[in-house]
């Protein structure tokens, strides 16, 4: 093969290289949500109520132990699971139960959710149960609008009235 | 006529060398990119290096700056910056694509076992470094595409029992994303490619010498396809990130994104199945197969005048040059660890004691191939040389993985094949010629394409007179030749062989017609 030849050759899958490169760092485009949809992301970390109540030592108890070690309460650690619910109009989308962390199980209950939905406006039901019961004593029910790519947190947050959508 | 009953190359190694003939015949031979892979790997890393090290002077590391001190460069604010981000983005997408195709063919050619599984192993620690580095680039932009991702991400790692969940309270909403996260995945990208670094350094410690960097051409060439393209196609930023809103298209980069597609798919737990699947059954693959190759060399103290010769061709570090253990005058030995040894014989090509005009009825060389030792090549060459008629008469010095020289032997031709060509000592050419043949002809590997990395370039300076062992200077050049051919490359190499009888003719017969065997002399070199 002549040098003009190979030299144009070169050039040609130099190019190839090239719009392999430049296609592929950008194309074809990826959709991260189905056409027409919203994202329901369900995040929270919350510590549920402790399994057992507290209990008051008597004095013998207290007596019997190191100075430094008498505490008036004997609170065993361990939590229960946090249990949440989400509705959406009217059929669940998420039940999730969340357990304690920790090797002594007396951590902070995390959970992940990602829940994609049509647009457009639905009736939402979130409910959470934190106690060894499992009383679901903390909902909040509403209605929202969620327009295509719109991303809706369901979280809790104590300070702010318990379950908050935002 | 063959050295041993070791097994043929493997029919994915034969597509490997016929896909790389294409780009022979655009390339040639030397500058063949696909045998140069490993080189363009770290070529276009240090331009991706250096063009990051340019955008991070004028990056804006906080949170709420960093897209816009991007932006600015795009408008032009930062010299060169919108090429340099070009430049950044399109170097390690091709780090990707030359990586990738130099797994892809290193596996085909059954390149992981034995010796070269240290390589291997850090090769995919690298590669996985690589993938980590590149995909957490994307986040310090910090427009959509970086949310998305860096959400994808955190998504794929949360379902880990470690985090189980909490990791996604980083990017919950913008909050969680201030200038202290952020400084966190600045430094991972700092972090993460020195990483590599040290990777892709371990990778090449196996290797003497190792290739990091590719011939002058080719990097000539890959330099300014990168800053055409550059230049041709900057690259652009996505609006800013805002986490409670999801873009219905992202423009993604599938040589590093390509994760996030495959966990949308596959889900997070897929994922992870995909990812821990395939790294761990490349890593099983030493283990998991057995690749053939030639026993390891042995010293052979007695020939050994610690001239370090075999130190300085071994192409894997398999000699080592240690204190004596005899009582031999010679200050050091050879040593030879069988693990990282090729048994590629090179060493015996390098040795002095391996010429064949010694004395000795065997031939015992100082570092020798327990499969192919070189006193029965001396012997075989003998044989087969006085055997010779007719004319020109021609020996083929041949190498066991380049082309097969067997169907080229005839009344006129002899064929001693070697482990590696690099394994034919220059003094075996002479000895052909003194013992009657017209011509000899060295058929090595493809240029670059040596099963043992080096052997061709060793036989082409050996043969030249630049390398020791060389081919002394009285021998006659135009009686000798050196062919590079493939072992697909059959063909090629008879029309090598046809047209070397012909220049062979024209010079007209060397030596009598009756070739007899040059004497032997009393060479100490022990």
């Amino acid at each position: 093969m002549n040098a003009p030849l190979r030299y144009g050759l070169q050039a040609v899958l130099y190019a190839a290289f090239a719009a392999t490169l430049g296609y592929f760092s950008t194309s074809p485009a990826f959709e991260p949500l189905p056409a027409g949809h919203a994202l329901i992301r369900l995040s929270l970390n919350h510590a549920g109520q402790r399994k057992a109540a507290c209990r008051v030592r008597s004095a013998e108890e207290l007596a019997k132990l190191a100075p430094n070690m008498r505490a008036a309460e004997d609170c065993p650690r361990e939590r229960a699971a946090v249990r949440v619910k989400v509705d959406l109009d009217g059929r669940s989308v998420a039940d999730i139960t969340a357990p304690p962390a920790g090797l002594s199980r007396d951590g902070a209950s995390v959970a992940y959710r990602r829940i994609p939905v049509q647009a457009g406006t639905h009736r939402i039901r979130v409910a959470l149960a934190d106690d060894a019961a499992g009383t679901f004593d903390r909902l909040r029910e509403e209605e929202v609008r969620l327009e295509p790519g719109r991303v809706l947190v369901i979280d809790f947050e104590p300070g702010k009235g318990g379950i908050v959508l935002r | 006529m063959t050295t041993s009953a070791l097994p043929a190359p493997g029919p994915a190694a034969l597509a490997v060398e016929r896909a790389d003939a294409l780009l022979d015949a655009a390339f040639g031979q030397r500058l063949n990119p696909m045998r140069h892979l490993g080189a363009l790997g770290f070529f276009f890393f240090w331009i991706c290096c250096a063009s990051g090290i340019w955008i991070y002077v004028g990056f804006d590391t906080s949170a709420l700056g960093a897209r816009e001190s991007l932006a600015a460069m795009d408008r032009g604010d930062w010299p060169l910056g919108a090429f340099a981000r070009a430049l950044h983005r399109y170097s390690a997408d091709a780090v990707v694509a030359v990586t990738a195709l130099h797994l892809v063919r290193e596996l085909a050619r059954r390149h992981y076992a034995a010796f070269r599984r240290f390589a291997w192993l850090t090769g995919l620690f690298a590669l996985a470094l690589m993938l980590l580095a590149g995909i957490n680039g994307y986040w310090l932009a910090w427009d959509q595409l970086a949310q998305w991702s860096l959400t994808a991400t955190i998504e794929w790692f949360d379902v880990l029992p470690v985090f189980d969940g909490s990791l996604a309270r980083n990017v919950i909403d913008g909050g969680q994303v201030n200038d202290r996260f952020f400084s966190l995945l600045t430094f991972l990208h700092i972090g993460l490619p020195l990483g590599m670094l040290a990777a892709m350094w371990a990778h090449v410690q196996r290797v003497s010498p190792a290739r990091t960097s590719p011939p002058r051409d080719l990097a000539w060439g890959s330099a300014a396809m990168l800053a055409a393209l550059s230049l041709a196609r900057p690259i652009s930023l996505m609006p800013a990130a805002d986490l409670a809103f999801l873009p219905s298209r992202i423009p993604l980069d599938w040589f590093f994104l390509f994760p996030h597609p495959v966990m949308a798919w596959l889900g997070p737990d897929g994922l992870w199945t995909v990812v821990a699947a395939f790294f761990a059954l490349l890593a099983a693959l030493p283990w998991a197969t057995r690749v053939p190759r030639a026993p390891a060399a042995r010293v052979n103290l007695d020939n050994c005048n610690g001239c370090a010769r075999c130190f300085a061709d071994c192409p894997y570090d398999a000699v080592v040059m240690v204190p004596r253990t005899d009582s031999r005058h010679h200050p050091r030995q050879a040593e030879v660890d069988p693990l990282l040894c090729a048994g590629c014989g090179v060493c015996t090509g390098a040795c002095p004691s391996s010429t064949p005009f010694r004395r000795d009825e065997v031939l015992a060389t100082g570092i020798d191939m327990p499969s192919a030792a070189i006193g029965e090549l001396r012997a075989r060459l003998e044989a087969r040389t006085v055997a010779l008629e007719g004319g020109p008469r021609i020996v083929v010095f041949g190498c066991r993985w380049g082309a097969a020289t067997d169907a080229l032997e005839s009344r006129s031709t002899a064929a001693i094949e070697f482990l590696c060509a690099a394994m034919a000592p220059p003094s075996f050419v002479e000895y052909a010629l003194r013992a009657g043949a017209d011509g000899v002809l060295v058929a090595a590997c493809r240029e670059g394409d040596c099963e043992f990395r080096t052997g061709d370039a060793i036989v082409a300076a050996r043969v030249a007179g630049e390398r020791r062992p060389a081919l002394r200077p009285s021998v006659p050049r135009e009686r000798v030749r050196l062919a590079h051919a493939g072992r697909s490359d059959h063909a090629a190499l008879r029309r090598e062989l046809d047209d070397f009888r012909a220049a062979l003719s024209r010079l007209g017969p060397r030596a009598a017609d009756h070739p007899s065997l040059p004497k032997r002399q009393e060479i100490r070199h022990g």
